[in-house]
């Protein structure tokens, strides 16, 4: 058993160049080759990695790769995508290693290799070839079998017994290397499941095929009864030319997740690198420009194609284009911490996931076939025909359940990410859909989150530039928004700092405890109430002894918010404003954008309560935040959007993450989850509806084998087309009108 | 009726000729890319400079 390709190879050379006497006269194995794949990544004492598989099929064979892998010892997480035809599985490398996971996948008859963007590239053209050779194989001894098979249908019995035999063994010879050759997919396919005692999609097809083949050869060799031939070739036609339609359809599904995907950050850079990037390059790694003026095209990670302005001291992102000049780039996350490396991992996961529905179409569509081959054994049995049989196999069509999800749960993705929504899980499609409320946050969601400093009052012993260099010292540490208000400047030391989410921060600074953020927060350090001249003001500063500063902030409301809360309206979706600012504050913006129900000064149990009392009520409930303090109630919710606006998006927790910071295609998620739900719906009920027409009637005797090989392909071909169909009927959503005030900001 | 016997299995070996000529069609890479050739009849500059 050889570790990998690889190693066969080399052993394969070796005793083929006659120098066997090695293996006999060697004293220690060889080393086995270390792999230093950025496909594969320990953390935890867990080890993962992404795996090709090859010699796929079907969905069934990635359903049954899944359930080996998980009956496995030691392996703690497999999840197969269904589009990519990768496996992501996490081990424990104390209990199992990669090589006896590979020697597990081809027990089963497949073979799988760490994920290698070349390497897939050589086996996705085999594949296509192959696949377009057994098509071509099979549409061709169709043809020519009717040729055959033409003088016995038109000459009405008149045709000689010498004559009919000529055709039928020609028919023979034609028919013979389209099920040997085009057709061994199905047998090895069928064969698999027969080992593995899993009835699969693809057993009745195999029996169906074999059976009408073997009888039709009896009838020739014999000189008696009738010849089929031509029906056999026509259903392998078919049924492959289905097949190559799947293929064609889920690679061009999955081609934009496969840009981003097959985009690897490059892996010899280490945080700290300095280097230069030049115009139409991409940048190699996750950065800060140190040097040059240029503009970068985000849209790899965004969608958003607009390029976006590079000057000193802006955050780069690995994957981007830089445009116009060179830039001095220093390197802050490179290889698999970058933004791009950590949202391809998302996407991943996200194809390896599916919705309730889903899941449900493929239990019944494996039910359907064990009925399907318990019928047609009843049928023949009872009819002493085994045409019946071969009818009844073929023209149930179970596969069509499986077949349109991967599609349209593909396409919806790579469709939303293409528009700047990042689906982290499938199965929040199902939730989406019937979202009846929308909660919105307010701070970097309905504004910008880009704060700057309106008013500052000094309430204490330090004048107004030592009151913004403290604050500025507490809040270094902090990811809120409020700390970019202080911008860069002097520093004090800071001790012991301490993030209370939702309130605010404190540390020790020179021998004193020190807070800043919200006035109550402050207020149990400074024991007496705020001054009237903090009046407005939002941000409190201070200490054991009193009050040192109050700051007024500000923060600019995105421009399209008015136009999106009237749009979120005009689909019947309730809007909700849940700000943890000040009442008045939020007041302010809640009439502003027209939205009636809001509550203002909460805190994030407070939300979580809210959240909780609608969903009591039987709302579903979206949550929108910035993913970072509002984390509970983004787990509380139904759905959960997170705006990706400089954060992590690794460690967002949330359905969605609204990559391009674009608050527009929060309204292109619900429309394409309603729509990709409408599409997997229909295509379900005309599988559903068709198999419950044909499964009688081919049992009664009334369909042919020919008329049920058409049935079969047709109806796979509409449930194929039916999930081709398009994702959004008009252009992602953009804002009609626009109106920018700018509310006085709270801490929040 | 005799030339049934020559013509059928004649056209048996066309058959099996006709799908090696399409075997080696499909092994130089013809079908590789399907959706170039649609796109290069627009493109009406063979050459550009």
């Amino acid at each position: 058993m050889f570790c990998c390709a690889g190693c066969e190879a080399v052993a394969r050379t070796i005793v083929a160049g006659g120098f066997d006497a090695y293996y006999q006269t060697r004293t220690q194995p060889a080393p086995r080759p270390q792999l230093a794949s950025p496909a594969i990544e320990t953390s935890e004492g867990q080890t993962e990695a992404a795996l090709m598989l090859e010699g796929v099929r079907c969905s069934a064979c990635l359903w049954l790769i899944e359930q080996v892998l998980r009956r496995e010892r030691g392996i703690t997480r497999a999840d197969v995508n269904y589009t990519t035809q990768r496996a992501r599985v996490t081990w424990d490398p104390a209990l199992t290693s990669l090589a006896s996971l590979v020697s597990a996948i081809r027990s089963i008859g497949y073979d799988a290799a760490p994920y290698d963007p070349k390497r897939e590239e050589e086996q996705r053209r085999r594949e296509r070839r192959s696949a377009l050779w057994r098509l071509f194989v099979a549409g061709f001894g169709a043809m020519q079998g009717m040729m055959y098979a033409f003088p016995a249908y038109i000459s009405d019995g008149e045709l000689s017994g010498e004559a009919s035999q000529v055709m039928r063994w020609a028919s023979l010879v034609i028919t013979a290397p389209v099920l040997a050759f085009a057709c061994a997919p199905f047998f090895a396919a069928a064969w698999r499941e027969l080992r593995t005692l899993r009835i699969g999609l693809e057993t009745p097809i195999a029996l169906g095929l074999a059976g009408g083949f073997v009888a039709s050869a009896w009838a020739t060799v014999t000189g008696s009864g009738e010849v089929y031939f031509d029906s056999i070739s026509m259903l392998a036609f078919l049924l492959l030319g289905a097949r190559y339609f799947h293929l064609v359809a889920s690679r061009r599904a999955s081609a934009s997740l496969d840009r981003l995907m097959r985009w690897t950050p490059s892996t010899a850079l280490r945080t700290g690198d300095r280097l230069t990037v030049a115009p139409g390059e991409r940048v190699p790694a996750d950065g800060v420009v140190e040097q040059g003026v240029s503009s970068a095209d985000e849209s790899l990670l965004t969608g958003e194609s607009r390029p976006v302005p590079k000057r000193p001291g802006d955050a780069v992102v690995a994957g981007s284009i830089n445009f116009e000049q060179p830039l001095t780039v220093r390197v802050t996350r490179a290889g698999a911490d970058t933004q791009a490396a950590a949202i391809a991992r998302l996407a991943e996961r996200a194809a390896a996931d599916k919705p309730r529905l889903v899941e449900a179409a493929d239990r019944v569509a494996r039910h359907l076939t064990l009925v399907v081959l318990l019928v047609a054994l009843a049928a023949a049995l009872y009819k002493a025909d085994v045409w019946i049989a071969v009818a009844v196999l073929v023209a149930t069509c179970p596969c069509a359940l499986a077949l349109a999800a991967p599609i349209v749960l593909t396409r919806a993705n790579a469709f939303l990410l293409a528009n700047g929504a990042l689906m982290t899980r499938s199965s929040a499609y199902q939730a989406l859909e019937r979202v009846t409320d929308v909660v919105l946050d307010k701070t970097g969601t309905l504004t910008t989150g880009r704060l700057s400093l309106l008013r500052v009052a000094a309430l204490g012993r330090l004048d107004q530039n030592s009151c913004v260099a403290l604050a500025r010292s507490l809040e270094v540490s902090s990811r809120h928004p409020v700390s970019r208000a202080f911008g860069d400047g002097p520093m004090f030391a800071v001790d012991e700092p301490k993030n209370f989410a939702g309130l605010g921060i404190e540390a020790v600074v020179a021998g004193r405890r020190t807070r800043i953020g919200a006035e109550f927060f402050c207020q149990e350090l400074a024991r007496i109430g705020s001054p009237p001249s903090a009046q407005g003001c939002s941000v409190f500063l201070a200490d054991e002894e009193g009050w040192i500063a109050a700051f007024e902030l500000q923060d600019a409301v995105r421009p399209e918010a008015a136009a999106l809360v009237a749009d979120l309206k005009a689909r019947g979706v309730q809007v909700h404003l849940a700000s943890g600012d000040r009442p008045q504050a939020g007041a302010a913006l809640a009439r502003l954008l027209w939205i009636e129900r809001f509550t203002g000064g909460m805190t994030p149990h407070d939300k979580c309560v809210y959240v909780e009392r609608l969903q009591a009520r039987g709302r579903v409930v979206a949550m929108v935040g910035d993913g970072l303090n509002d984390a509970p109630v983004l787990a509380r919710a139904d759905v959960s959007f997170a705006m990706a606006s400089g954060a992590d998006a690794a460690q967002l927790r949330a359905d969605v993450v609204l990559t391009g910071n674009r608050l527009g295609a929060l309204l292109d998620t619900l429309d394409a989850s309603r729509r990709a739900m409408r599409l997997l719906r229909a295509s379900f009920g005309w599988a559903l509806a068709y198999n419950a027409v044909v499964l009688p009637a081919a049992a009664l005797g009334w369909i042919g084998p020919w008329e049920a090989a058409l049935g079969m392909a047709a109806s796979s071909a509409i449930v194929m087309l039916n999930a081709s169909r398009p994702m959004a009927l008009k252009e992602p959503w953009k804002a009609s009108t626009s109106s920018s005030r700018s509310p006085s900001y709270s801490y929040s | 009726m005799e030339s049934l016997y020559v013509l059928v299995p004649l056209s048996v070996v066309l058959v099996f000729l006709i799908g090696f000529v399409f075997w080696r069609a499909l092994h130089s890479g013809q079908f590789d890319d399907l959706d170039r050739p649609a796109h290069d009849v627009v493109a009406d500059d063979d050459k550009p400079k």
